[in-house]
């Protein structure tokens, strides 16, 4: 494996991945394309089925309609293989071998049973990175157990804390449990990649999302082992300690606003300048102010202070719009936004401001289509943000004939007899 | 056994979750991580819960994210702290910083700045909002970010509020993105010569991660829902009541044959044969009584006795764990996920290691996150080669600063 000098294209365009991934594992692979490299999608023959995944463009549940696809699947290539059979394995080991790194999402052990182990991989090219994601880990004693995403959201112990008090558990809205292992896996990669770099040595990645998901504990786990304390979902407050609360989400006029009612030096001078504004609105509140919020501390206030304070604070919001409450909070400067819904997101003017969104005409679908941009911006190696994905098999000849060497009628065998 | 980075120095002006959870995956895989900070303007972390004293260094959740890096104090105010951050950079590789954008500049340590002094040298900055744009310098924080990032608007039951994730949720995406642009940026200079500075914003790092909805709205003009722990192509899909006090397994049949084996672990009970239940729409028909009629059986289950026997039966189950059950999971545990310090200014507390193991790379386990400025003179000596006598002026001035002896002598 030589590396070959960028001189113009992304940060990884001397690097080549193989990402084996499924919805599992799609967005490691992306971050990687997205930072430059070369990321080959490798799905069975018919297609991933994260193709099968809502929402879809048009509402046409379709291969090439799926918007979870086209978030995850783009700046990637995309060739068909199935490598449960021989043919399929021979191919891959081919690819392997002028590979950088390899990204699966199988089960403990799925891979090493077909003959694809790290340690057999490694033997063909030692420098090659694999990055497992699975669930729980390669090992232990849940390292075998299934895991949807509801599941991985109530094992990292994310849903506990989120929902309300009085009924169960709640999962955030959006299936996180596979983003959160994907995303570190993509760090762990680059981490592999900086030893690869002074040992000339691959290595294998042992991703767990359950880890990940336990990483957005926040303070809760040192509340735990420290205090004693267990922390509980508590709607539209957060408690941070054994007794102590903020206040996150409000109802105003027209939806929803967020305002951190809490202490600490960045809070507490919000929640100070908040107070000022209502006394100078005509609804001044002595109890509050006769504190000062910046003196204490950040998520530091407690059940009873919170129950004195929220009536009018409550009454404050309620009587305004989003946007009233959004721009008196920029004037005063005040940790207060709205509650963003995704038409929020959409017109939002700094996303406006730096460009967010773009429109990229596309052939096949005969539309102008809007795609979200990087999720960073580097001056002298820019990222790449979203692009149409791959379709099923579109880079097959390119890869299996142009760089492989197959001869096309190869390529007609192999689709015939369902390798491909 | 190496550490990846043995070789990269990294100085850090993170603060709060983001920045230093960013940085604190270099720290444990072994680079020489500086942490600037001064006790004029702490961390706000360092007062948050758990925290056993006033002084704003004590606090459990701050001693998550900076173990292993060392800390130097400097009050930025002082033109002289200046110049020493200066030398600091001539030496580093990496410079990191996560403030409202205009603060480095303010502090005349802005990137156009810094590369005068290093020509190459790759600066990582995350912000809420990113550089340039009118909003780009209103100040903010995770527990905001999930608001403006949508994730509250679609949390929650399909009849209630906005709910908000816990904690400053889109504190613990932005990291994942942001190290690995950092060292792709590292990379890119080794072979190149070339550095640059990195702009994240921490907003569009957190829409990647609910892209697809996004693009829903933008392409197909379908405003988001909140659905509870529901799901349009699965039922049972939720969390149901076990025995004990609020304690939860959550079951999903994600396929006819889940459902089969639900049925079969549960002893399938004649509701569970009817006809209407045997396909994933007639499920989803009458998912209200489906929940309701599986919830009367999870009642009179031990959370984890039912986990196991679902599991074993080839159905996606799991506890619904608290933090005291996520501190206590014994498959956690197995991956040795949390590192133990014992410091008396803050008690025993968990430090949580990256989300991955890698194969040939030992991870540092050196030292709790230090207290503000508990390496000022280390670091002056060591890296800046400056003498006592140079070091106990500025200390003396407030310029380098450390920490009060009482402080360190477990006071």
């Amino acid at each position: 494996m030589t590396a070959t000098t960028a001189t113009t294209a992304g940060m990884l365009s001397p690097y080549r991945v193989l990402d084996l991934t499924d919805e599992r594992g799609l967005l490691c692979g992306r971050i990687l394309g997205d930072l430059g490299a070369d990321v080959i999608q490798i799905e069975p023959p018919g297609g991933s089925t994260a193709r099968r995944l809502a929402p879809f463009y048009r509402d046409e549940p379709t291969a090439e309609n799926s918007l979870y696809w086209w978030a995850y699947a783009a700046n990637k290539r995309g060739i068909t293989l199935d490598v449960a059979c021989a043919d399929g394995q021979a191919l891959l080991k081919r690819l392997v071998a002028s590979a950088h790194f390899l990204i699966e999402s199988g089960r403990p052990g799925e891979m090493a049973a077909m003959g694809l182990s790290y340690e057999t991989l490694a033997k063909i090219n030692p420098q090659l990175i694999v990055v497992s994601i699975t669930p729980f880990g390669q090992t232990g004693p849940y390292a075998d157990y299934l895991a949807s995403d509801l599941v991985g959201m109530g094992m990292g112990g994310f849903m506990y804390v989120t929902g309300e008090p009085d009924r169960a558990p709640m999962r955030v809205g959006f299936p996180h449990f596979y983003l959160h292992g994907s995303a570190a896996g993509a760090a762990g990669a680059m981490l592999a990649h900086s030893q690869r770099v002074l040992t000339g040595e691959g290595q294998h990645i042992d991703v767990s999302c359950q880890e990940s998901v336990a990483r957005a504990l926040a303070n809760s786990l040192a509340g735990y082992v420290v205090e004693g304390a267990v922390i509980m979902r508590q709607g539209s407050y957060r408690q941070t300690g054994a007794d102590a609360y903020m206040r996150i989400t409000w109802p105003c006029k027209d939806g929803f606003v967020n305002f951190q009612f809490s202490g600490g030096s960045s809070s507490g001078q919000s929640v100070n300048n908040f107070v000022r504004w209502m006394a100078d609105e005509g609804m001044p509140d002595e109890y509050m102010l006769s504190l000062d919020f910046k003196a204490m501390g950040y998520g530091a206030v407690n059940k009873e202070t919170m129950d004195r304070i929220v009536p009018p604070v409550s009454r404050f919001i309620r009587e305004r719009t989003k946007q009233q409450l959004f721009d008196g909070a920029i004037e005063r400067r005040i940790l207060l936004f709205p509650v963003a819904t995704l038409a929020d997101i959409r017109e939002n003017t700094q996303l406006e401001a730096r460009q967010f969104f773009r429109t990229e005409r596309s052939p096949e679908f005969d539309a102008d289509l809007t795609l979200l941009g990087p999720f960073a911006r580097a001056s002298a190696t820019p990222l790449k943000g979203g692009s149409m994905p791959p379709r099923v098999g579109q880079h097959n000849a390119e890869i299996y004939v142009r760089e492989l060497g197959l001869t096309p009628s190869d390529l007609v065998g192999l689709a015939g007899a369902g390798v491909i | 056994m190496k550490r990846p980075l043995e070789n990269l120095k990294v100085l850090d002006f993170c603060w709060v979750v983001a920045g230093p959870m960013t940085t604190g995956y270099l720290a444990e895989y072994g680079a020489t991580v500086v942490r600037v900070e001064s006790r004029r303007r702490p961390d706000p972390l360092t007062t948050s819960p758990p925290s056993r004293g006033k002084d704003g260094v004590r606090s459990g959740y701050y001693a998550n994210y900076s173990a292993n890096k060392y800390a130097l104090g400097l009050n930025l105010g002082d033109p002289r702290a200046i110049a020493i951050v200066k030398r600091m950079v001539e030496w580093a590789d990496l410079v990191s910083e996560n403030f409202t954008p205009g603060t480095m500049e303010r502090l005349g340590l802005g990137y156009d700045e810094l590369r005068k002094i290093k020509p190459d040298l790759v600066m990582f900055s995350s912000s809420m909002l990113g550089r340039g744009g009118a909003l780009s310098k209103l100040p903010g924080f995770g527990a905001v970010l999930s608001s403006l990032s949508g994730m509250t608007a679609i949390t929650g039951w399909a009849d209630g509020d906005p709910t908000n994730p816990y904690g400053a949720y889109t504190d613990f995406i932005a990291p994942r993105f942001g190290c690995a642009a950092m060292l792709a940026a590292l990379d890119h200079r080794r072979r190149t010569g070339e550095g640059q500075h990195i702009d994240m914003s921490q907003l569009e790092s957190a829409l990647q991660f609910i892209a697809p909805l996004v693009l829903d709205y933008a392409n197909n003009g379908r405003e988001g829902r909140r659905t509870g722990n529901r799901h349009e192509a699965a039922a049972p899909h939720g969390a149901f009541p076990c025995k004990g006090e609020d304690r939860w397994v959550t079951i999903t049949c994600m396929n006819d044959a889940q459902w089969l084996a639900l049925r079969g672990a549960l002893g399938d009970p004649a509701w569970m044969q009817e006809a209407r239940f045997q396909t994933l729409l007639g499920r989803k028909h009458d998912e209200d009584e489906l929940e309701a009629r599986l919830a009367e059986i999870t009642q009179s289950w031990e959370p984890e006795a039912l986990m196991h026997a679902l599991q074993a039966a080839g159905v996606p189950a799991g506890l619904v764990l608290s933090n005291k059950g996520v501190i206590e999971d014994p498959q956690l545990g197995h991956r040795g996920h949390f590192v133990y310090y014992d410091k008396p200014q803050i008690g025993r507390h968990p430090v949580q290691r990256s989300e991955f193991r890698l194969s040939k790379a030992e991870a540092a386990k050196n030292w709790p996150t230090p207290f503000i400025g508990e390496h000022t003179r280390h670091v002056c000596r060591e890296i800046l080669g400056m003498s006592e006598a140079e070091i106990d002026p500025l200390i003396a001035d407030g310029v380098l600063e450390v920490p009060d002896a009482a402080l360190l002598a477990g006071g």
